[in-house]
């Protein structure tokens, strides 16, 4: 045993919801988190109590792959209709940053860049890299990875920037034929992909890191 | 949310003072009581085990009053206005809300009810009802139950992006029209300052303030 013991090794469990540490048996099988039988109950929250989280690398591919599939549409198609008096212009996320570059802020076009584009590449690729890796087993740079779970749990939801953007325009440029802003089906898209990820993030168990096949320090 | 029928079997409670469990990496823990301004993190992965709990109870309902004040200004009056040859739109989080449930984009409007308004506030409400009764160290009724729910909220609200979309929208409206910062706006700035002065608050001492048998 070494100086940092695991609760699996110890046969205790840890609440994920109240965080209160309870005795167990080693290797119960009705806190595995596979789904089957799973009926331990927190006995001050009750809430379930598993080693790990239920089918953590299938429901985190599964939600990881539909929010790619719905990031697609979500850059392809434009997000939001600016119409003025005889013009009409569709905007793309990426449009929308090009256009802040140029006319507006650069800061600001930065900011949405890093929202809107950066986070969801990154988490794409991070949370890609974190269940790739630990379904190997890999004990490469785990602190590092562990690091980069806390990342992309953080800074997930601000993507929800750019939905917001176009809601409140949407809402605010209403002047009759003069100018009117719409939103498109890209700006759907992208708000599903956001939840999607968020979901994804917190279905993957960051204690899979560091299961692998030699979990001593 | 539901919760399992059979009540736990064959689990002994440790001392939930003695032992601490890293959420993100399964390392046992002994608790140490925290001086001011400490944090305790997880010597194996990095993930923060605990911290020292600078604010009091009274002091955590005074801040979430605070907080509910500050929500309803905050939905109330109009967020800021676009004028354009004479004619002014203002709006406020519903009517956007509405507006973009009338533009074919319902699922952005359900998103925008839920992490704007609806889970903000049933997180504020469920915070303060708990925290009342933990004041007089007391379980409030349903304590276990809006616990979950409050661990399952958590990260669903969405105040403090919503506050930087505002900006940006403002930034990119100023081009073409006249913008006027409406009350709605520094209502939502003094939500997100309050928003980052709970996020450093674990709820979960109330678990170990109260007593298990005044539920």
């Amino acid at each position: 045993m070494n100086a940092l013991p695991r609760a699996i090794d110890l046969g205790v469990i840890g609440c994920p919801v109240c965080g209160l540490v309870c005795r167990t048996l080693p290797g119960d099988a009705q806190l595995d988190g596979d789904g089957v039988d799973d009926d331990m109950a927190c006995p001050r929250c009750h809430s379930y109590l598993r080693r790990r989280k239920t089918n953590s690398y299938a429901r985190t591919w599964a939600l990881l792959i539909a929010g790619f599939l719905l990031y697609i549409p979500a850059n392809v198609l434009p997000i939001m209709r600016t119409a003025s008096i005889g013009d009409i212009d569709d905007n793309t996320i990426i449009s929308g940053v090009v256009e802040l570059w140029v006319k507006g802020s650069p800061d600001l076009a930065v900011i949405v860049f890093t929202a809107s584009i950066l986070v969801p590449m990154l988490k794409f690729l991070a949370l890609g890299t974190l269940l790739i890796s630990s379904q190997r087993g890999s004990d490469w740079a785990r602190p590092q990875r562990a690091k980069l779970y806390r990342l992309v749990e953080f800074i997930g939801y601000w993507s929800m920037l750019d939905v917001f953007v176009v809601a409140l325009l949407t809402a605010l440029v209403r002047f009759s034929v003069l100018s009117r802003v719409e939103p498109l089906p890209g700006v759907i898209f992208f708000g599903l992909t956001v939840v999607l990820t968020m979901l994804a993030s917190i279905s993957f168990d960051p204690r899979l890191i560091w299961d692998g096949r030699n979990t001593d320090d | 949310m539901a919760f399992p029928n059979h009540p736990a079997r064959r689990l002994n409670t440790c001392s939930s003072d003695a032992l601490l469990v890293c959420e993100n990496c399964d390392t046992v823990y002994r608790r140490r009581p925290l001086e001011r301004g400490e944090v305790a993190s997880c010597a194996r992965c990095g993930a923060e085990l605990d911290r020292h709990r600078a604010l009091t109870v009274n002091a955590l309902l005074a801040l979430i009053l605070t907080a509910m004040i500050v929500f309803v200004q905050a939905n109330v009056w109009p967020i800021f206005t676009l004028g354009l040859n004479g004619q002014f739109n203002a709006t406020t989080l519903w009517g956007m809300i509405v507006t973009m449930w009338q533009q074919d984009a319902q699922v952005v409007s359900v998103l925008a009810a839920a992490t704007l308004f609806f889970f903000p506030m049933a997180k504020m409400l469920v915070m303060g009802w708990l925290l009342w009764f933990a004041r007089a160290g007391r379980r409030a009724p349903g304590f276990a139950p809006l616990m979950v729910a409050l661990h399952r909220i958590g990260p669903w609200t969405m105040s403090e992006v919503f506050v930087l979309g505002a900006l940006v929208a403002i930034v990119k409206a100023h081009q073409f029209f006249e913008v006027i910062a409406d009350p709605g706006i520094y209502a939502y700035g003094a939500l997100t300052l309050l928003i980052t002065i709970f996020s450093g608050v674990d709820m979960r001492q109330l678990w170990e303030q109260t007593p298990e048998s005044a539920t």
